[in-house]
């Protein structure tokens, strides 16, 4: 069953494969020029995370050798699997700055809540395949789907993790509009949503709730975050046309942002490679955005269909919160940037989510 | 393959449809990154350039000064004086080597220690890095001098704890030392180096005496040289807090006991207030304020008299003959005894095989509880014992606070040990012995208590209420606004007939007032003093008490005084311990309690002196 069939190599989507290898070079440089030191070009972290982009590559291999129908059956323990982990964090989960996120295997720490993005893509997808029609969904359809996004989210918000929770939820929305839910249903929601907002509010810890409101007025702490979101836009803009140069950065060593090679690594990028390289990323984005649109239009079948879109969905909504963010046009979540930060779980899941794609678009005419 | 024969459902066109409007939507929402890039990069590119590159915008912790403490009248007893740190930053120095090679020898201390300093802080990148603390004038003038040769170095302003008094608070107030590494997880807002409250007082109103850290994002130059201030959050300084405290009385009471070890407290009996609290030998806190050096540390904590031990709560000693007059109200209570019950002092009591001395050699002759309690006769006391039993004597000690901590907000308080057959079965898992019990009844034996203990008991008998000890008064903003009152805190009220209340305190005004009272030397002109004395027994002696000058020093008695006055009115209580003093109670403590109580009363005129003049 596991043998390669000559027509699987024939359909594979190079240029899918060669739009993720690019994006994960450019990844490696990038946290390579973040955690470098003038002592030591090469740090333990960037060694850290060239071993999970070389784990990652290899699970994508793994992946790629089985149907992804499979998951139509399988879907489901993803998915409870995936929750006993998140149930697991508050109990012997490590604490890291405040928050407790990480579970540890056999010395290996990884993030339940990435795990639980894909999962709950899966579970939707393999619930939502079979009620999909030519009409719009049922509301009580809609609402059990939107009910197994909300509970990882709860989970993940929890941690606390807002930005994978935010994602997590819009990402379930985008899959369930997707598959026919009403749009006025979609206004329905977002308007819902307003009363809730103080209720979601006060769930937040004083350090996100201080993130949102520095967002809205930076002067109100010019010690803490906002000097931190000040330093960031001055990295972006210092890029200017060209940029400084590869290892040619300066304001990443000034520590303006705990996180420089995780959530701010576009900062980095942005100041090394200037507005030409940042065009250059976004272009690399938007062509595996293009590839990914491929691979799913020509996936005939539903959960095809439904499993990719929201594999690409997830992607896209971290790029977008993730460089609005770092540019100071969003306020500062905890949203990684696929591929590029520093990180082995997201890295991992994101690696496995196009893995996933290239699976769709190879098994196309496997009916 | 088996699940390609899973059902494939084709996607409808509904789902097809729309997943192409979302991406159209994701395809769209890159514009405003680029417009955003634009903006940034392009737009505002030169400016963010010139900020990233000429200037450098860097955080500033400003330290809030920590809150004055002032005694009941506004005196100060700790405040905070301003010093001037070397800080450097390493990055800022260019020729790294040799700007570590200037400032060693402006400050006068080695490379190598420096180069220890620099290579042992944090990650962080442009964190200064703390030379030298509370600089002298000469240094900081050197360092002005040569600003030229020490790129990166700068002086840095920080407030010091100062305790103007030294030792004589000591044990109250406590002492600041540097952050450790616990506190520091604790709480975040703690930085590496910051000066916390470690024991006493400063510990215990840490969170008022704080205050709350300012702030300054900071223009530098290449050389790190500060340029302006862009922002700022100003520091908030910490409370002031105003202690129950004179510090007049404290410093009679200091002088009183002398170079003696031992421990002098005075209570305002009418609610709880420590007016003087003295615990000697003592150790000045201003050493653990500027950094204890080693040598001191270590002869501090190997000094046998223990300079860090607060006699007042945690001194434990046998209270003695002053322990009687808690016996003599549990008798009187009891119906035991009654005022005329009189009992016959040969010298002393024969009980079992043993013979239990009065400390008279000649003996009292007859005499009642009125005359037990002023001439101090053991053998009454021997006797009144046996009728009461050791658990009902350890009831009513417990009733005046003995044997339980008293609830000051001190760390390690200790409680003593009223000893009961329950507790001895407990601890020496041993029944009660007759014998035990004769010396429970003179103070001896298990019986332990703290001077505060004695001192809140003394209170209670002449007030007939108990108080939680307080040696906070309130406190006040910087601006004198209280923030926060401590007020008078009844733990217990004592439920005694009248008449005993009346026998006990007669006794013990005749323990002062008459030539017969062992504590006659605490009399004093114009208000009635009332009182017990009581001498301890630190080691169970042969056949005869010696003369105690013939002793070696430790084996030597305790003298204690325990004292309230005016006797008819009480507004102080006192309670006074000479440890191995040269005499007995009467002798040694009755004297040194008698010059607090007239400096109380002199202030006490004085004051109302000026504020009848005032008005």
């Amino acid at each position: 069953m596991l043998k390669i069939d000559r027509r699987l190599v024939a359909h594979f989507d190079w240029p899918l494969l060669l739009a993720l290898v690019l994006l994960l070079g450019a990844g490696l440089v990038t946290v390579l020029s973040a955690t470098h030191t003038n002592e030591h070009l090469i740090s333990s972290l960037f060694l850290r995370q060239l071993i999970w982009a070389c784990v990652a590559v290899v699970a994508m291999g793994i992946v790629l050798l089985f149907d992804y129908n499979m998951l139509k059956r399988w879907g489901w323990l993803c998915y409870v699997v995936s929750l006993v982990l998140l149930l697991a964090v508050p109990f012997w989960g490590l604490k890291v700055a405040g928050a407790r996120r990480w579970l540890s295997l056999f010395g290996v720490s990884f993030q339940p809540s990435e795990l639980a993005k894909l999962a709950a893509i899966v579970m939707l997808a393999s619930f939502l395949h079979h009620r999909v029609s030519e009409r719009l969904l049922d509301w009580k359809t809609a609402m059990f789907a939107l009910l197994l996004a909300v509970i990882p989210a709860l989970l993940i918000l929890k941690q606390p993790d807002l930005g994978t929770a935010v994602v997590v939820l819009s990402v379930a929305l985008a899959m369930v509009f997707a598959a026919g839910l009403s749009v006025w249903w979609v206004v329905g929601a977002v308007l819902a949503a307003f009363p809730l907002l103080p209720y979601v509010w006060h769930q937040l810890k004083p350090y996100q709730q201080r993130r949102l409101l520095m967002f809205l007025d930076p002067e109100q702490d010019p010690l803490g975050h906002g000097y931190h979101v000040i330093q960031a836009k001055i990295a972006i803009g210092s890029g200017m046309w060209t940029g400084k140069g590869l290892f040619h950065g300066t304001q990443y060593r000034l520590n303006f942002l705990p996180e420089q090679h995780t959530d701010f690594i576009f900062a980095v990028f942005a100041e090394e490679w200037g507005f030409v390289g940042a065009c250059v990323l976004l272009a690399l984005y938007l062509f595996l955005l293009y590839r990914c649109w491929i691979a799913i239009t020509r996936a005939r079948d539903a959960f095809g269909l439904l499993l990719g879109f929201g594999i690409t969905s997830m992607i896209f909504m971290q790029v977008l919160i993730n460089m609005l963010m770092a540019a100071g046009a969003l306020p500062v979540v905890g949203v990684t940037l696929p591929f590029l930060s520093y990180g082995g779980s997201s890295l991992l899941v994101c690696t496995i989510g196009v893995g996933l794609l290239l699976n769709i678009s190879m098994r196309r005419f496997m009916f | 393959m088996a699940w390609a024969s899973l059902k494939q459902r084709e996607a409808p066109n509904l789902l097809r449809r729309r997943v192409g409007w979302s991406f159209m939507l994701f395809t769209l929402l890159f514009a405003p990154i680029v417009a955003r890039l634009w903006y940034l990069q392009v737009l505002r590119g030169e400016e963010m350039r010139l900020l990233a590159e000429n200037n450098r915008v860097r955080l500033h912790r400003v330290q809030a000064t920590r809150g004055t403490v002032v005694d009941r009248y506004g005196r100060v007893v700790i405040d905070s004086r301003p010093s001037f740190d070397a800080v450097f930053v390493p990055e800022d120095a260019g020729d790294l080597s040799l700007t570590i090679e200037n400032l060693a020898s402006v400050l006068g201390v080695s490379s190598a220690e420096l180069r220890h300093l620099v290579e042992r802080r944090g990650t962080r990148p442009f964190q200064e890095v703390l030379v030298k603390r509370d600089l002298s004038f000469e240094e900081v003038a050197a360092i002005e001098t040569h600003q030229w040769d020490l790129p990166g170095v700068s002086l840095q302003i920080t407030p010091r704890r100062s305790y103007p008094h030294g030792p004589l608070l000591a044990h109250l107030t406590g002492y600041v030392g540097e952050v450790g590494p616990e506190e520091l997880q604790r709480d975040s807002s703690y930085r590496m180096g910051d000066m916390v409250g470690k024991i006493g007082l400063e510990r215990a109103w840490e969170s008022f005496l704080r205050g709350t850290d300012g702030g300054q994002q900071v223009e530098v130059d290449s050389l790190g040289r500060r340029l302006k201030v862009l922002r700022e959050v100003a520091e908030v300084p910490g409370h002031t807090v105003r202690l129950t405290i004179d510090l007049d009385l404290q410093q009679a009471a200091h002088r009183a006991l002398g170079e003696r070890d031992g421990s002098v407290v005075a209570i305002d009996a009418r609610n709880g207030e420590i007016l003087a609290m003295v615990s000697h030998p003592s150790f000045d806190p201003n050493w653990f304020a500027r950094g204890i050096r080693p040598q001191e540390w270590r002869a501090l904590v190997s000094d046998r008299s223990r300079p860090l031990m607060n006699r007042a709560i945690q001194g434990v000693y046998p209270p003695g003959s002053t322990f009687k007059f808690i016996v003599a109200a549990a008798a009187l209570e009891e119906g035991v005894i009654n005022p005329f019950t009189t009992v016959f002092c040969p010298g002393g009591l024969s009980f079992g095989n043993r013979y239990f001395r009065c400390w008279r050699k000649g003996g009292h002759g007859r005499v009642n509880v009125h005359e037990a309690l002023v001439q101090s006769c053991d053998t009454f006391f021997y006797q009144v014992a046996q009728r009461l039993g050791v658990d009902v004597i350890a009831v009513y000690a417990r009733k005046f606070g003995l044997g339980l901590p008293t609830g000051i907000a001190l760390e390690h308080e200790r409680s003593g040990t009223i000893p009961d057959t329950a507790w001895k079965q407990r601890r020496f898992r041993q029944p009660w012995y007759a014998g035990e019990t004769l010396s429970v009844a003179i103070g001896q034996g298990y019986v332990t208590a703290t001077p505060l203990q004695m001192a809140n008991a003394i209170a209670m008998m002449a007030t007939g209420r108990r108080f939680r000890p307080r040696f906070v008064l309130q406190v006040e903003s910087p601006e004198g606004d209280v923030v926060q009152r401590e007020d008078a805190e009844e733990i217990a009220r004592l439920e005694l007939r009248p008449t005993t209340l009346k026998q006990i305190r007669d006794a013990l005004h005749d323990v002062v007032a008459t030539e017969r009272g062992t504590g006659k030397k605490a009399r004093l002109r114009g208000v009635a003093v009332a009182g017990k004395t009581g001498t301890s027994q630190v080691v169970k002696l042969g056949k005869e008490r010696s003369k105690t000058t013939r002793l070696p020093r430790h084996h030597r008695d305790h003298a204690w005084f325990v004292a309230y006055a005016p006797a008819d009115d009480p507004e102080i209580a006192v309670a006074a311990i000479v440890e191995h003093a040269d005499g007995g109670g009467g002798q040694v403590a009755a004297p040194l309690v008698r010059e607090l109580l007239q400096e109380y009363f002199a202030l006490k005129e004085e004051r109302e002196k000026r504020s009848y003049a005032q008005n």
